[in-house]
């Protein structure tokens, strides 16, 4: 007689090799984060302590000055990612695919910004009524980014609907790699210029008696935050919004329910276009330098904020945006640099991915939790 | 079918308006997006027929013949007779044309009139030039129209000839586009076989500074025109042969078929010359990186687009491996003894190939791992994104100031020595011959490798994980392990390419290494097919040998500007109308058509439509609603 065999009633996955090496993974990786900011602390109470005399001799420290312009970068360029993850998140809410060209979106923002606003800098308005011109500017690339992002969707995507998962993921990467290669071949490889902004904007101010911001930075977050109040008021206030909410939730029901489908499809995309062409404006006049893959590392990382907020979840897009923006900014210096990494600004790119990784080892939710329609919530 | 009984022709003018204004823009929209793109202008260098036609009018001429032809295609409904094909057509055809040429008539218009040269860098006189043949705006603004004509309605008229006509002129049209596009090799060629006579038929077919001779082109069209109208035949009688064969003796001709093309690909270099053996070793660096990506994405349906990083990883280990000029960048745990005798000890890899090339593979292997473990229990777009973030890593990590000290930071790593092999011969890059040979030998392992891992207990595990995770892993299949070994495969196979790519060029730079590598060999996956060896090996031959790759020029150096326009075009497109690519695998194809297979076997009768098993729901949610027409 063999022995019984005992049989557990809940399922219990087998702890494998590949467990193992995930969990010292991401012990290593909170251990390294946290040593570093200990560390970090340790070099702000004393530049030549102990450790870093000997882990990273030549250890400064941050003074206040330069903290609070770190972080400052890092939320203005966290607003501009908060403002791309927002189409990444609606598109993947609604149609469960991550739309790789997005990006590229907000690529032909910032051209259509360049070639706009350089006419009107050419006229004279730019200098002499920039507000009317920056509206001018920012209406036409809205409208070419929206446009984009629709036919995009009508010439591409809509065909694969239905389609298995990584089919309309590849395809999407077609449309990126064509989007900036259409962009080198019309308008030529080199890196274009923004005009100068008025001297009234670009100098700095003192806000609150304590912070001092660049006025191109204060624009960004002024425009972020309109624009994503506007997209509040537009998803939870409007007949669309409910809409676009029931199609992300079940199509089918949706449908079912006398929703245009297809239209709510399309609105998604044109109102992700819209505000990835608000940003292409914004990094066009905060960096004031465009080029054909303008939109492609952005475009990655502001799917990774999605991803870091939780994807499907408006207010988790912002969020995880300024979240990443942050780390990019201030995890560099922070964490890596009192370990004696040299060049630290040069692995900015790499944080954002690392944030990602992270992430989605530890909480592949998100940190405000997913929102996706029935079928993706494999 | 439905071909034996066919409705009368309809009247010229029982049109899809609609749908052929609809053509006319896309014709006219895309037309002047090519002329803007400079194409037509770059290209005109190239000559097709000397000196009446070159490749830049043929980058406008294709066009209102495909949509001409198009504008009319019907998909042929099982069970819904169609009209037969007449005047109809081809008035369609022209319309389409005329209509789509009017838009270049514009642009001539517009170009003369305004400059917007500011945005637009292409806006070019040149390019008014071209597009009036070098004649008055006038003649510019209406032959177009007239062009369009012509070429529309016979993209029309392919709808009414019969198919031997049509497919005697689509190989007359390809013996002499062909012949055009392989010249360097064919000149190559004739000079390596000039005993034979061979540079006499060459000499009369091609024009001293490129392209056709006029008689070289009609003899050529005359040749394909008769090959396709007397040789089709009996090659289609060859396959079907073949195919009727019993399986021990078609193993048998298989491999007569593989040993006297491994012959033909072992000889042939002798009579290359630098440039098409250059050519064969690039397009065989890709093929080994195609071969290893379609195990990760064609086999075991993993989206990797990090794959680059692993190619990275190859060519630096081998890289820092084998320089022994850096030795004094090493660490300080290294003996101080190994950094002075680097050159004269003998295990050092430098001496011995062999050495380097286990340690490449160990790296890799070890880098597979490393990156695949934290990505496999991700949802496959989350794996995508996460891949390429790994890419982006250790591609910055090779860049960064901080691994600076040992792989050169931005400076890459310079005066890498070759493979040493055996003390016989030094393989480097001035000696494409060489390396191509050595590009060669990798190939076969890779292919061996796949086609055997193709058929083996892990193959058919990556290929069920493919078809459903969920079920695969209910059916006992670790899944864990068998994505673990996929990735691992691929690295490997990348670190060859990777390895070779260092000894061939003699330098490592951080930049060859950017996620558009990734995205070339994905698209030389997606066109040549998924998880099919042929395949990905046909795909790698079309697009690095004709457009090239990231970096290295093809067969048509004119296009190098355009390339990867041109592969972005080619991946949409793919995924729209054939994901299952050029040479498909019959599985994948069955996966990905799964839809249509099922209505076919409804219609067929096969599926019971009463019955209220899963399967019949699947079709009915499948079938459009055009589907209401079957037979009862």
């Amino acid at each position: 007689m063999p022995p019984p065999v005992h049989v557990k009633s809940q399922t219990v996955r087998r702890r494998t090799g590949v467990d193992i090496f995930l969990l010292i993974m991401k012990v290593a990786m909170s251990g390294f984060v946290i040593l570093g900011f200990l560390m970090f602390i340790g070099q702000q109470i004393d530049p030549n302590n102990f450790i870093a005399s000997r882990i990273n001799p030549d250890a400064t420290g941050l003074t206040a000055a330069q903290f609070e312009g770190l972080i400052i970068s890092g939320l203005s360029q966290g607003a501009m990612y908060g403002l791309i993850a927002l189409g990444y998140s609606m598109v993947y809410g609604v149609l469960g695919f991550i739309n790789f060209a997005h990006g590229e979106v907000f690529m032909v923002g910032a051209m259509t910004g360049m070639i706009t606003s350089n006419k009107f800098d050419d006229a004279g308005l730019w200098e002499s009524n920039f507000l009317l011109s920056l509206a001018i500017v920012l209406l036409i690339a809205i409208i070419c980014s929206t446009l984009t992002a629709v036919t995009m969707e009508r010439v591409a995507y809509r065909r694969l609907r239905g389609s298995p998962r990584l089919i309309p993921l590849i395809t999407s990467i077609g449309v990126s790699f064509f989007l900036q290669n259409v962009s080198i071949a019309l308008l030529g490889p080199r890196a274009k210029t923004y005009p100068a902004l008025p001297d009234w904007l670009s100098k700095k101010r003192e806000l609150l008696g304590f912070i001092s911001i660049d006025g191109p930075r204060l624009l960004v977050l002024i425009v972020a935050t309109v624009a994503m109040l506007a997209l509040w008021f537009l998803i939870e206030k409007t007949r669309t919004g409910k809409a676009m909410r029931a199609v992300a939730e079940d199509k089918e029901i949706a449908s079912l329910m006398g929703i245009n489908v297809n239209r709510t499809i399309v609105t998604t995309f044109a109102v992700g276009g819209a505000m990835a062409g608000v940003a292409g404006i914004l990094w066009g006049l905060l960096f004031r330098s465009v080029t054909a893959v303008t939109g492609f590392l952005p475009g990655i990382k502001a799917f990774s904020a999605a991803v870091v907020g939780g994807i499907g979840n408006m207010g988790g897009a912002m969020a995880g945006g300024v979240t990443l923006g942050g780390a990019e900014s201030v995890a560099p210096l922070v964490l890596l640099e009192p370990w004696g990494i040299n060049g630290v600004s040069q692995l900015k790119d790499a944080v954002a991915f690392l944030v990602l990784i992270f992430v989605l080892l530890v909480k592949p939710t998100g940190l405000f939790g997913e929102r996706l329609s029935s079928e993706d919530r494999a | 079918m439905s071909d034996t009984e066919l409705l009368p022709a309809r009247k010229p003018l029982d049109q899809d308006w609609l749908k052929l204004l609809n053509y006319s823009f896309t014709l006219a929209f895309v037309s002047i997006f090519v002329s803007l793109t400079n194409m037509p202008v770059r290209f005109d260098t190239r000559m097709i027929i000397e000196p009446v036609f070159s490749m830049g009018y043929l980058s406008l001429f294709w066009l209102p013949v495909l949509l001409g032809f198009l504008v009319t295609r019907e998909t042929v409904l099982e069970g819904i007779a169609s009209h037969k094909k007449g005047f109809r057509e081809v008035f369609a055809g022209a319309f389409v044309g005329v209509v789509g040429g009017g838009g270049l008539s514009l642009l001539v218009y517009l170009l003369d009139n305004f400059n917007v040269r500011d945005p637009l860098v292409n806006w070019s006189p040149q390019l008014r030039d071209l597009l009036s043949f070098q004649r008055s705006n006038v003649f510019g603004f209406v032959i177009w129209p007239v062009i369009g004509l012509i070429l529309g309605s016979l993209g029309g008229s392919v709808h009414v000839v019969s198919t031997r006509f049509r497919r005697i002129v689509t190989w007359a049209l390809l013996a002499v586009i062909g012949f055009a596009v392989f010249e360097t090799v064919l000149l190559d060629l004739s000079e390596g076989f000039a005993w034979l006579g061979a540079e006499w038929l060459t000499d009369e077919l091609y024009f001293i500074r490129g392209g056709l001779t006029m008689h070289g082109a009609v003899i050529l069209a005359v040749l394909g025109g008769l090959f396709a109208a007397f040789g089709h035949g009996s090659t289609r009688r060859v396959k079907e042969n073949f195919t009727a064969l019993e399986s021990t003796q078609r193993t048998r001709a298989n491999i007569v078929i593989l040993l006297l093309s491994a012959a033909a690909l072992v000889v042939l270099p002798l009579f290359l010359g630098g440039i098409t053996n250059e050519l064969l070793a690039n397009v065989g660096l890709f093929v080994l990186l195609a071969l290893g990506l379609n195990i990760v994405v064609g086999l075991a349906g993993i989206l990797d687009l990090g794959y680059v990083a692993f190619f990275a990883i190859g060519g630096y280990s081998a890289a820092l491996i084998t320089t022994t000029n850096r030795a004094d960048s090493w660490p300080s745990w290294v003996p101080a003894l190994t950094k002075a005798q680097v050159a004269e000890t003998w295990w050092i890899p430098s001496v011995y190939w062999l050495v380097a090339l286990i340690a490449v593979v160990l790296f890799a292997a070890l880098a597979g791992l490393f990156i695949g473990a934290p990505v496999i229990r991700m949802r496959g777009d989350y794996l995508a994104i996460v891949t390429l973030g790994f890419g982006e890593i250790i591609r910055l990590m090779f860049q960064s100031d901080w691994l600076g000290g040992y792989t050169g930071a931005a400076q890459g790593v310079t005066n890498i020595p070759g493979f040493q092999i055996f003390n016989v011969a030094t393989i480097k890059g001035t000696d494409p011959r060489a390396v191509f040979y050595l590009v060669l030998f990798f190939c076969v392992i890779a292919i061996y490798v796949s086609w055997r891992l193709e058929r083996s207990r892990l193959g058919r595990a990556w290929m069920a994980i493919r078809e459903d995770e969920s079920v695969a892993e209910a059916m006992g299949i670790d899944t864990v392990k068998a994505k673990l070994m996929a990735f691992v495969v691929g690295a490997v196979l990348a670190s060859f390419s990777g390895a070779i790519l260092a000894a061939k060029v003699g330098s490592v730079f951080p930049t060859s290494f950017e996620i558009l590598v990734s995205i070339v060999i994905l698209v030389v996956v997606i066109v040549g097919g998924m998880g099919n060896i042929v395949g990905v090996i046909v795909g790698a031959l079309v697009l690095i040998g004709i457009l090239g790759g990231p970096t290295q020029p093809g067969l048509l150096a004119e296009f190098s500007e355009y390339k990867l326009l041109i592969y972005g075009v080619l991946l949409i497109v793919m995924m729209l109308k054939r994901p299952e690519g050029l040479v498909p695998n019959v599985r994948r194809t069955r996966e990905l058509h799964q839809d249509e297979y099922l209505q076919d076997a409804w219609l067929k009768g096969e599926i019971d439509t009463d019955s209220d098993d899963e399967e019949t729901a699947l079709t009915a949610t499948a079938s459009p609603p055009n589907m209401g027409t079957q037979p009862a």
